[in-house]
């Protein structure tokens, strides 16, 4: 096939960047070639529009060992072990095939994972769907539920948390972020940096067929009507295969045979050889005849461009290849040397004995585009007045019960029963919480997790929803009483190409690195998914934030469910009755303008520090943090979960009964003390200055709200969970 | 106690296991599928997980690895031979225990407690349990009991239904029966009741901070029962 | 009117079921088996008469539920 501009242009590259190769390599690229380029230049490998900005993120701190630039992410624990973990998006794909894609997703970030070494010890997933009446809504909910659960169930790794949100801007772009904890001991990290000349290169793992050509491209390119003509590309995952290829890399890694190891992911054989021979500053040598293939007659091209699942490429010292053949073959898996690192510094690939690439390294990653958006500063939108008689007729039970049966507020058992979630058997707390944890096996120390995202709250003023994720992440985990360490984060935007888009996502970034930068909660490992959009209708800005945090005790672990009767109820943190894009505002009074909650990141910092002192003490028996439908929601849902009752007296608020209840002002938690503790725990929020109310009793089974309003939990329970499960017809 | 523990490609409870039997006094070897012969065991285990992917039929594949045969031969001489999830397939493929497990009623994996009641303690599983209830966990996408007319009739004649599916207090209800199997069978016996195969993981329950510790009263009771 | 379909995935896509089937009947002694490629098959019974008008109905039922066409291929057996 000749190449022209047309074809480059064909590949998704602009014109301007087919000139720039041209350029690069003082010649026109051949198709295998041009290829590489494309895959490698692409947004989803290259970051071009997004590296600029996310630079400023802080990624450093005292327990980080590794922050953005590996395959994941790795934080200090302690004696030695070490937490590896990362979160990333396979949105495009599991719109088109929802099983498959969901299913790729989860595999492709556990092998992120495990490819450093670590064992997984825990999956998360954050995923958006469209509005519940969309016709599309329910299978792709099924198909992305069913396909998350087919992978890690056969894996054997728990889903211990997760995140599900409807909302109609993902009615044709739904989001599906797949995030994988890993344990590794501190010694025996492995890196993708390759190192020394005349290495072997190896390849193991699945073979290579004609799944997902042009994949990377195709998660940089916006859905439009020719979307039928993508198909092909979906990948098949083999959760078996994956298992193999764990067990086996983890048994060659327990040895020092490994100088480097790289999965391969989004752009397979390219962009995993590429860069190890980049961040070695080597050259690799490939003998295309010699990679595994499924299919006849594959090409160059195909191989290059193949995204095959379950495959990995290593680095091997010399001499070690019949030893660590001998563990791939006990696992039934594809071992090939194909390669050798050179001291080239170019990557020159052959085939049928002829050579048919030759690129120097640095212009596929040093001399790779990078963009400077234009992008628009958002505007503060201003501060709606509640009218008093557009709330002055309404019950609060009643509203409390559309709330706790609102889709995205709801029970998600239904998803999470589906997820193995105990498998392992270090699972001390299960989704539904505020975070999962899990025992660091063998240990006293426990590990919590979190997956957060405010669409809304981003939407709505981009700076501030970014600050808001990180702050509903750390109280997250505080709230289980863990210390935040670090996060992840998966960046779904729409396309940089729009100037608003593009300042959405500049500016949650901004937001991301001032509460990061200033709650000491540093991004270790992230991806950013851009173009989700149909047409030219974008998704609502959606960054999630993957959070994890250490409890040294695993016995000291919190919940949130009410646990005696008689207990005392507080909320820590004060109400200003902020209504503004609350779940209240947009589903009750259908109000969809005006700011979200002001964060503030003193506030934030001292309430969550305060409360791991109260839980470090002994003094608290369950906590909440309270988040979208404000107080009563949370308070609610501790009653659910504990089957207590509680009976509340408002305090002497200036602020109406609706706005203390609903309102979903930030950095505010709930939490429940035994009566003998109150003044201890009184002079310790004091001493803090943190702000707190006193909201009630624990009791029986009613919740009575100053005496006289009252509901049964049996009743708000019922609210709670029939949604979802009537929306699927179970 | 010896007890061994089989390796399966694509087993994932097998460490569970491991370390359930070691913490209630086995002294536990892990053991390959590939390998030919089983080492001296008062206790056999087969694991949950997805043996070969669960591809074609769960447990039909590890059914026929090399290992079985020995397993097979321990069974029938009398061993102790206990399948668990993906095991309790095997077990019904290899034909040690009659029946088949077929897709849950609602065709989804299912991750959840349930209660089961004791059927029958004329065994060395069940033998001595203090309790007629046990609460236990479920882990399983194709758990759903099912055998021909005159197969139950065999079973329920001989006694071989181990455990079935109940509330909190025993009552064994169709309410209570999260998969569909047939007389809410949650886990069955050979006819000399050596070979037990179940749905539920004990392994999962052996401490109150995990999902219970009801599994820590199966484990201590079948160590003594096998002193 | 009864009409069988046949769902095969297609052939570049990867089918870990009939990999995995085929390793081990290789591992049982079949080692003359070169490939092993899994498929559903389905049984139609409809009330429609008209041969062509069951078959066209048929490719439909194909296309929007039985077969999923990033993936699958589909072949209806006539009935004749």
């Amino acid at each position: 096939m000749i190449v022209n501009e047309q074809v480059a242009v064909d590949h998704g590259l602009k014109k301007d960047e087919y000139a720039k190769i041209c350029e690069l390599l003082k010649r026109t690229p051949n198709i295998t070639e041009l290829g590489i380029f494309s895959a490698m230049w692409n947004e989803h490998c290259s970051y071009k529009s997004s590296k600029l900005h996310l630079k400023k993120l802080p990624t450093k701190g005292k327990k980080v060992i590794q922050g953005p630039g590996e395959n994941a992410g790795v934080i200090d624990i302690e004696d030695n072990d070490a937490i590896v973990f990362k979160i990333e998006s396979h949105n495009h794909p599991s719109f088109i095939e929802p099983y498959q894609g969901a299913a790729t997703g989860v595999g492709g970030i556990m092998r992120d994972v495990f490819t450093m070494g670590a064992r997984p010890i825990a999956n998360l997933n954050s995923i958006h769907f469209g509005s519940p009446q969309h016709k599309k809504t329910k299978n792709l909910l099924r198909g992305v539920v069913h396909g998350i659960g087919g992978y890690g169930n056969c894996m054997g790794v728990p889903t211990i948390a997760g995140q599900t949100s409807f909302d109609s801007s993902y009615n044709g772009n739904i989001l599906v972020n797949a995030m994988t904890l890993g344990l590794v001991k501190k010694n025996k990290i492995f890196y993708s940096k390759a190192a020394g000349l005349n290495k072997p290169v190896i390849y193991v793992g699945s073979k290579t067929g004609r799944d997902g050509i042009h994949g990377a491209s195709m998660a940089s390119a916006s859905f439009d009507e020719k979307i039928e003509e993508k198909k092909p590309t979906v990948q098949v995952g083999d959760p078996f295969t994956e298992k193999l290829l764990l067990e086996a890399c983890l048994e060659l890694m327990a040895g020092d045979s490994i100088i480097a190891i790289q999965d391969m992911g989004a752009a397979g054989l390219t962009s995993s050889s590429i860069e190890m021979a980049s961040k070695g500053d080597l050259g690799i040598e490939i003998n295309l005849n010699k990679v595994p293939c499924r299919e006849t007659k594959m090409t160059p091209y195909e191989i290059m461009l193949s995204e095959s699942q379950e495959r990995m490429l290593i680095v091997l010292e010399n001499g070690k290849e019949e030893q660590a053949k001998k563990i791939f073959d006990k696992w039934n898996l594809d071992f090939a040397v194909i390669g050798k690192t050179t001291k080239s510094k170019k990557i020159e690939l052959y085939f049928d004995e002829e050579k048919v690439v030759d690129i120097p390294v640095n212009t596929l990653v040093e001399n790779s585009p990078m963009y400077d958006r234009k992008w628009k500063k958002a505007k503060l939108p201003k501060k709606n007045k509640i009218k008093k008689e557009d709330i002055k007729h309404l019950k609060i039970i009643d509203v409390l019960k559309k709330i706790l049966a609102n889709p995205n507020i709801c029970s998600k058992e239904w998803i999470w029963q589906q997820y193995d979630h105990t498998v392992m058997g270090d699972t001390i707390q299960k989704p539904g919480g505020d975070a999962g944890v899990v025992r660091v096996h063998g240990t006293d120390k426990a590990i919590a997790a979190s997956v957060d995202s405010s669409a809304v709250y981003c939407w709505a003023h981009p700076l501030t929803g970014g600050k808001q994720v990180v702050c509903e992440s750390f109280r997250n985990l505080i709230s289980v009483g863990s210390k935040p360490i670090a996060i992840t984060n998966c960046l779904n935007f729409g396309s940089p190409e729009n100037e608003e888009n593009m300042g959405e996502f500049v500016e949650c970034v901004q937001g991301i690195g001032e509460a990061s930068d200033y709650l000491k909660f540093p991004v270790v490992s992230g991806n950013v998914s851009f173009y989700n959009q149909t047409k030219e209708e974008g998704i609502k800005p959606t960054p999630a934030i993957g959070g994890v945090g250490l409890i040294k005790d695993y016995k000291k672990m919190i919940t949130m469910e009410f646990k005696e009767v008689d207990n005392l109820v507080l909320v820590i943190g004060k109400t200003e009755g902020h209504i503004d894009q609350s779940l209240f505002a947009r589903t009750i009074l259908d109000e969809k303008n005006g700011p979200p909650p002001e964060v503030n990141l003193f506030n934030e910092k001292n309430n969550g520090e305060t409360l791991l002192k109260l839980i470090d003490n002994n003094l608290i028996k369950s906590a909440h943090d309270v988040s979208l439908g404000g107080i009563i929601t949370a308070v609610a849902k501790m009653c659910i979960k504990g089957e207590k009752g509680i009976n509340i007296k408002k305090p002497k608020y200036l602020i109406n009964e609706i706005e203390y209840f609903f309102a979903e002002d930030q950095s505010r938690y709930i939490i429940e003390i035994n009566k003998k503790d109150f003044k201890k725990v009184a002079d310790i929020l004091n001493k803090n200055a943190v702000h707190y109310d006193e909201l009630g009793t624990i009791t029986e089974n009613e919740l009575y709200i100053n005496d006289k309003t009252k509901v049964t939990i049996d009743e708000l329970s019922t609210s709670n969970k029939s949604w979802l499960n009537n929306y699927m017809g179970k | 106690m010896k007890s061994s523990v089989i390796t399966f490609p694509g087993s994932n409870c097998d460490r569970d296991m491991d370390v359930a039997l070691k913490k209630f006094g086995f002294k536990n070897k892990m053991v390959w599928h590939a390998d030919t012969e089983l080492p001296k065991s008062d206790l056999v285990v087969l694991p949950g997980g997805f043996s070969y992917g669960d591809y074609l039929r769960c447990g039909s594949m590890a059914s026929k690895s090399k290992i079985m045969k020995s397993v097979i031969n321990f069974a029938n001489s009398g061993g102790m031979v206990m399948g668990i999830c993906n095991g309790f397939q095997i077990l019904v493929e290899t034909g040690l225990v009659p029946g088949v497990l077929l897709r849950n009623k609602y065709l989804e994996f299912i991750c959840k407690n349930v209660f089961v009641k004791i059927n029958d303690k004329q065994n060395k599983y069940f033998k001595n349990v203090s309790s007629e209830v046990l609460e236990f966990h479920i882990a399983h996408n194709e758990g759903n009991y099912f055998c021909t007319d005159n197969q139950l009739k065999e079973i329920e004649d001989n006694n071989q239904i181990a455990i079935k599916y109940c509330d909190e207090n025993g009552k064994i209800e169709d309410e209570f029966n999260p998969n569909g199997s047939i007389k809410n069978i949650a886990g069955i016996f050979n006819r000399e009741k050596n070979v037990l195969g179940m749905m539920p993981h004990p392994e999962r329950m052996i401490d109150k901070c995990l999902s219970g510790d009801d599994g820590s009263l199966f484990f201590k009771n079948l160590i003594n029962n096998l002193k | 009117m009864k009409i069988s379909v046949i769902i095969t995935l297609k052939k570049d896509v990867l089918d870990p079921q009939g990999k995995v089937i085929h390793q081990t009947l290789d591992g049982m002694g079949f080692d003359d088996v070169n490939e092993v490629r899994q498929g559903k098959y389905f049984e139609i019974d409809t009330k429609e008469t008209d041969n062509d008008k069951a078959k066209t109905k048929v490719e439909e039922m194909c296309k929007k539920l039985l077969a999923n066409l990033v993936i699958e291929n589909y072949k209806i057996i006539d009935p004749k």
